[in-house]
């Protein structure tokens, strides 16, 4: 339109030719890590499908019972025996093996980076514009350059998985520490404890009901990622849930995402029973006398 | 050699602190440096010696929390100098200042600050731990603290289980267990309710007579502070406006700001018999005889006097119609009409504990020093003044004064005892001028 002011900025460009100086500059680091991601899957995928179906469903089921009780157990191996009943089975496994990779590696780099915000304004000023870039920019957009690097995959899946799960470990570990009663924190240093003990024997300990929290978030949003995944082509209950999307399957559509619910219930249960049973959830529930 | 000394000290929050203590030492206002940061600590100058209970107290915000957490390095004062015995706090390096905490000065807190996941036992051994001392020898000294502060037994509870008392209790061993010779406490029994509160303060003081720590103690409840304080320094917008001991500050108070603080006091509990004795008058020699005595009476216009040996240990009280009848029979000695009916007190008494011995006599409360020789006397008057209301208008600021002070430990009855006597009393005057008017 005549009287706009009409310029354009070639953003896009500039990443793109970021992206191929990274692609080019990093091969070596780049298929390292592939190869290193990739052999985490296959070893976990292994794991969970290499022995009879029943085997891994009722394993699954005690773990559901050892941490919050028998009625859930139940519910579990019931949950399990419907996502094989849909033949959903193997699928389930590759989805679980790729959640736990991702949601480990997500905690393995958020926690600490939680604990860093936590203790320093200025780092954690820089980290929270970078969370939100990495949870608000569409998981499509940074798939892109994500499958260049990394080519088709299952591998893509998990890094994409890994950026957007990520903010929520970070987050609330920062949070939880940041909230540890300042007397407490106080008295560690009162009688002389040195900053790593005070850590690890008052802050994170105290903190640790809100760090699970972030924990229970993180695997359900590496979950709701398994789409992204599919897309990708990385094995899992993705895959099915594309191809259902892309030939209008109602049924087959039906049953993948039933089984992804499934698995998120479990995963959600189990976190958060593993969240009461820390010490401080613990001692907190025991009252006065 | 004082143990704690804090010599010019200033903490300024804010964006230019040092500016601010150029400005506060050029004579500014807490108010006029507003602008610059908040000055928590103004020009802090005390000392505190060995084995001494120093009291800062002063209302919320004025200063004296960030004054105790710079005693042990928890804040580095923006200017000035404090000094742990050799160490200089505001230049020791982090190391030796962790190594100072665990050696030499230990605190207590407001709320607590006990670790919610551990054990009674493990809180209590919690410094021991930091200190490398090897778990069984942890064990049995931290039960030694527990065991001190009336816990036994509940070593293996979490400190969710306890009452409030109860968990400062486990404050308080935790703060022993580390066998540091300077005490920090910071409001440390504010938290808990007035009879619990009551409780805390006398465990303290009898733990204090056979540790003899150097205990810097924080309130904002000047009762606590009359109470716990060999010396209190009283803190008003971030300067320490007074120091003294709770008798100075209570019958000196340095301004307005003191005398509000001192208005809600309960005076009986602080003041003791020495700081309200005066001369006593109508002392007899034991070898004076009746004749002598008679004549003291004269002189002092009052019905007995008190008779002491040469070197004025007390033996009791004579009566004026005892020694009349007595010369008349010609008796030459007075000590068989001695009457024991007056119970002395002692120079430090507080003012409390005199109501029912001033009830007993018409004479002043006879007061004997450490020795019992008779340094003094305590007209009923002066007990009366004492309890009166101050000049000042009560504000209410310590919420427990009145009802606290009274319900613990039995004054109401006393003072309640006083007004009965009353009349009686007023008898006992009538016939002093009767008698005086006789003669």
């Amino acid at each position: 339109m005549t009287g706009d002011l009409s310029f354009r900025i070639p953003l896009g460009e500039w990443v793109d030719v970021v992206v191929d100086w990274l692609t080019s500059t990093f091969d070596l680091l780049f298929d390292v890590i592939k190869a290193v991601l990739l052999a985490l899957f296959d070893g976990l995928e292994l794991a969970l499908t290499a022995p009879p179906n029943w085997v891994v469903a009722l394993a699954l089921s005690v773990v559901a019972l050892y941490v919050k009780g028998w009625r859930f157990g139940l519910g579990a191996l019931a949950g399990f025996l419907l996502v094989q009943g849909v033949n959903q089975w193997d699928n389930a496994m590759a989805t679980l093996a790729l959640v736990l990779v991702a949601s480990v590696i997500a905690l393995v780099i958020g926690i600490p980076l939680g604990i860093w915000a936590a203790r320093n304004d200025r780092v954690s000023a820089t980290v929270r514009p970078v969370l939100d870039f990495m949870q608000t920019m569409p998981a499509f957009v940074y798939l892109i350059p994500v499958v260049i690097i990394f080519n088709a995959g299952v591998v893509p899946g998990i890094v994409a998985t890994i950026t957007f799960a990520l903010a929520p470990g970070v987050r609330f570990t920062e949070l939880g520490i940041r909230q540890v009663d300042p007397e407490v924190v106080e008295a560690g240093h009162a009688f002389g404890s040195p900053p790593g003990r005070l850590l690890r024997q008052i802050q994170i300990p105290l903190a640790l009901p809100t760090i699970m929290a972030g924990v229970n978030q993180v695997i359900m949003l590496s979950l709701s990622m398994v789409v992204i995944a599919g897309l990708t082509g990385a094995a899992g209950l993705g895959r099915p849930v594309v191809e259902a999307l892309s030939r209008v399957n109602i049924a087959l559509g039906a049953e993948a995402g039933l089984s992804v619910v499934i698995l998120a219930i479990y995963l959600d249960r189990v976190t958060s029973a593993l969240s009461d049973r820390s010490p401080v959830a613990r001692a907190l529930r025991r009252t006065a006398v | 050699m004082p143990v704690l000394r804090s010599e010019g000290v200033f903490k300024v929050f804010g964006r230019r602190p040092n500016e601010a203590v150029r400005r506060l030492r050029a004579g500014s206002s807490f108010e006029d440096v507003k602008p610059l940061g908040t000055a928590a600590v103004i020009d802090a100058t005390f000392d505190v010696e060995a084995g001494e209970t120093f009291v800062v107290m002063g209302l919320s915000g004025s200063g004296k929390s960030t004054l105790i957490r710079m005693l042990n390095g928890l804040w580095r004062p923006t200017a000035g100098r404090i000094t742990l015995g050799d160490a200089d706090l505001s230049t020791i390096s982090a190391r030796d200042m962790r190594i100072l905490r665990r050696k030499r000065v230990s605190m207590v807190f407001q709320h607590f600050a006990l670790l919610p996941h551990r054990t009674i036992m493990d809180n209590a051994a919690y410094p021991l731990a930091l200190q490398d001392v090897e778990r069984s020898e942890r064990r049995r000294r931290a039960g030694e603290a527990l065991e001190m502060v009336g816990l036994g037994g509940w070593e293996d509870h979490l400190p969710s289980e306890l009452s409030g008392g109860m968990r400062q209790r486990v404050g308080l061993a935790r703060a022993l267990v580390a066998g540091t010779d300077v005490l920090l406490m910071d409001e440390a029994f504010s938290a808990l309710d007035p009879l619990i509160r009551r409780e805390m303060q006398e465990q303290l003081l009898e733990l204090q007579q056979t540790l003899g720590k150097t205990i810097v103690f924080i309130t904002h409840d000047l009762n606590e502070a009359m109470h716990l304080g060999d010396r209190i320094a009283v803190m008003g917008d971030g300067r320490i406006v007074q120091i003294g001991t709770s008798e100075q500050i209570l019958s000196e108070p340095a301004n307005d700001y003191v005398a509000q603080f001192v208005a809600d006091v309960d005076k009986t509990r602080v003041l003791t018999a020495g700081s309200v004795m005066v001369h006593p008058t109508a002392v007899v020699i034991r070898g004076a005889g009746p004749h002598g005595a008679l004549r003291e009476m004269r002189e002092a216009q009052t019905s007995a006097a008190y008779l002491v040996e040469k070197d004025r240990t007390l033996l009791g009280v004579v009566r004026d119609t005892d020694v009349v009848a007595a010369q008349r029979a010609g008796a030459q000695t007075l000590i068989e009409l001695t009457r024991d009916e007056v119970s002395p007190v002692h120079v430090d008494a507080p003012l409390m504990d005199i109501f029912a011995p001033s009830a007993e006599t018409p004479l002043p409360v006879p007061v004997i020093d450490d020795r019992g020789r008779l340094v003094g006397g305590i007209p009923r008057v002066t007990l009366l003044e004492a309890m009166a209301p101050n000049d000042l208008p009560t504000n209410g600021t310590s919420d427990d004064t009145p009802s606290d002070a009274a319900d613990s430990n039995g004054t109401a009855g006393e003072v309640a005892a006083n007004p009965v006597d009353a009349p009686q009393d007023a008898d006992a005057d009538a016939s002093i001028r009767a008698t005086g008017a006789g003669r």
